[in-house]
């Protein structure tokens, strides 16, 4: 059992190496990664789970990194838009967004980006959405499977109609 | 956010210890508690997370219900092939709720406790009944344009802002809870009051009961097969309701058999609409009964200034799902 008072010595796993912090336990997984660990890609929006600029995978997983705590995610393992290239060779949906020009001043885009990663697992392991007719059938990725299930990442900028395609390339 | 103390535990009986200490609050997926902490409207001393707990499972009910750990993610729910299968509303209602991050994270029991979006109640410069009892209501004359038509009281206003609970006072169900008394069970609907003169109390567990599962009755194929959820949104998804409906028909030789029906965002708790189904039951299924059945549940609405729109909204909501699902078998 993890029992701490105001003040946290956890560990994170975080694109493949392991770091030690010692944070007060308001800190949340996004100030951890930007204001501890220098990994600035995840974007802080609106702070309360409303935009998707801050999205990251935890275990695999999609998540809003600005209401974890980042005590509450101790040992688990964090994909941020930084660990998704291999080496000098983009993610394909990096390559993707860069390819059909997917954004305009690019705040949101790693939080598209690492939504994009976590939605096409989903899909593929056959999660439905609210789009589907049927709720059985495995899901076909079509333009209004992507818009209902990339609807907690924002684009104030309005970059949608490059999005939806860019993510449609990698998805289908 | 007032600094805290945290504590992870390892099983139910440690959680229910440990809250026992004032100040001390519990911690599931956090995507609603740790948003309320920011704004200053809750303030614990000490929280224990109980996201890491053994109730993680989905498992059959002798008989044909569901149990569903409380630590089970939304998003895991609406996956799951037994409720796609035997609770199709269920699905729907958890897939139109908030975005798939958020569902990734949140989990079942605290969907249920989930506390109301009220702009009021969220803005701690405010007065609110619900959050400082006796400061007063300033919805009931201000911003209440997305708030309740049914059930409110003189002291608040408010909707409780879950999908999920709205499908499962339709199905009917139970939540099983462990606490400083020990284990109890409690029915849906039934979990969420009304606010009357207590609003700060949005349901009627105890302080420091804990909501370890989520039993769902078992749902006939009949009134599965005509089910859904249909949620009426500002936008288009990722956005609270305006009104939302749960509703399962039996139709056999155009005729309604069986029907349940719930209504969400227009009271302090999921509204399970008895005198709709009481109005259905054993009625021709032709679109006059389905706009009966909806004048006769929201007969008792009490609209607000600004919020008329919902009364109707809810009415033609009804009539049209209704109309859809019978359809399919006309």
């Amino acid at each position: 059992m993890l029992r701490v008072t105001h003040h946290a010595d956890i560990s994170l796993r975080i694109n493949g190496a392991d770091h030690a912090l010692s944070l007060d336990t308001r800190t949340t997984l996004l100030d951890a990664l930007r204001e501890h660990l220098g990994l600035t890609g995840s974007k802080k929006g609106c702070d309360a789970g409303q935009c998707g600029a801050c999205t990251v995978l935890v275990d695999g997983r999609r998540a809003n990194a600005c209401l974890l705590l980042a005590v509450a995610v101790d040992g688990r393992e964090i994909t941020t838009v930084e660990g998704l290239a291999a080496g000098e060779e983009l993610h394909p949906l990096q390559a993707a967004f860069i390819e059909h020009d997917a954004f305009q001043c690019g705040y949101c885009t790693p939080g598209q980006i690492c939504s994009a990663v976590g939605m096409i697992a989903e899909a593929r392991e056959g999660w439905p959405s609210g789009a589907a007719d049927d709720l059985l059938a495995y899901p076909v990725l079509d333009d209004g499977e992507i818009r209902e299930r990339m609807s907690g990442n924002l684009c104030r900028c309005g970059a949608y109609a490059n999005l939806v395609p860019a993510i449609a390339e990698v998805a289908r | 956010m007032r600094p805290f103390a945290y504590e992870r535990a390892t099983d139910a009986a440690g959680a229910v210890a440990a809250i026992a200490q004032p100040g001390t609050m519990y911690l599931g997926g956090g995507t609603n508690l740790v948003d309320l902490m920011k704004l200053g409207v809750e303030t614990p001393e000490r929280l224990v997370d109980v996201s890491g707990l053994p109730y993680d499972r989905i498992e059959d009910v002798p008989g044909g219900g569901l149990r569903i750990g409380a630590a089970v993610r939304n998003s895991e729910l609406a996956a799951d092939r037994a409720v796609r299968e035997r609770y199709p509303l269920l699905a729907r209602a958890l897939l139109s709720g908030a975005s798939g991050q958020l569902r990734n994270v949140a989990t079942i029991g605290g969907n249920l406790l989930q506390r109301t979006r009220c702009a009021y109640f969220q803005d701690v410069s405010k007065p609110c009944n619900k959050r400082r009892p006796g400061s007063g209501c300033p919805a009931r004359d201000g911003d209440h344009r997305n708030l309740a038509i049914l059930g409110h009281s003189e002291a608040c206003v408010a909707t409780h802002p879950s999908d999920l609970a709205v499908a499962v006072a339709a199905i009917g169900g139970e939540v099983h809870v462990t606490g400083p008394e020990g284990e109890r069970t409690v029915p849906i609907p039934g979990l969420h009051r009304l606010p009357g003169d207590e609003p700060q109390r949005d349901t009627v567990l105890e302080p420091g009961e804990l909501v370890t599962a989520l039993e769902l009755e078992p749902l006939s194929t009949g009134l599965a097969a005509r089910s859904t959820y249909r949620k009426v949104r500002d936008r288009a998804s990722f956005s609270f309701a305006v009104v939302s409906l749960a509703a399962a028909v039996d139709v056999a030789d155009g005729t309604v058999r069986d029907c349940r029906i719930g209504l969400g965002a227009v009271a302090h708790g999921p509204w399970r609409a008895w005198r709709a189904e009481e109005s259905l039951r054993g009625a021709p299924a032709t679109e006059a009964n389905f706009a009966t059945a909806a004048d006769a549940e929201l007969a008792q609405a009490e609209p607000l200034r600004d919020n008329a729109f919902k009364v109707t909204l809810a009415r033609n909501l009804l009539v049209a799902t209704l109309a859809e699902l019978c359809g399919e078998v006309a």
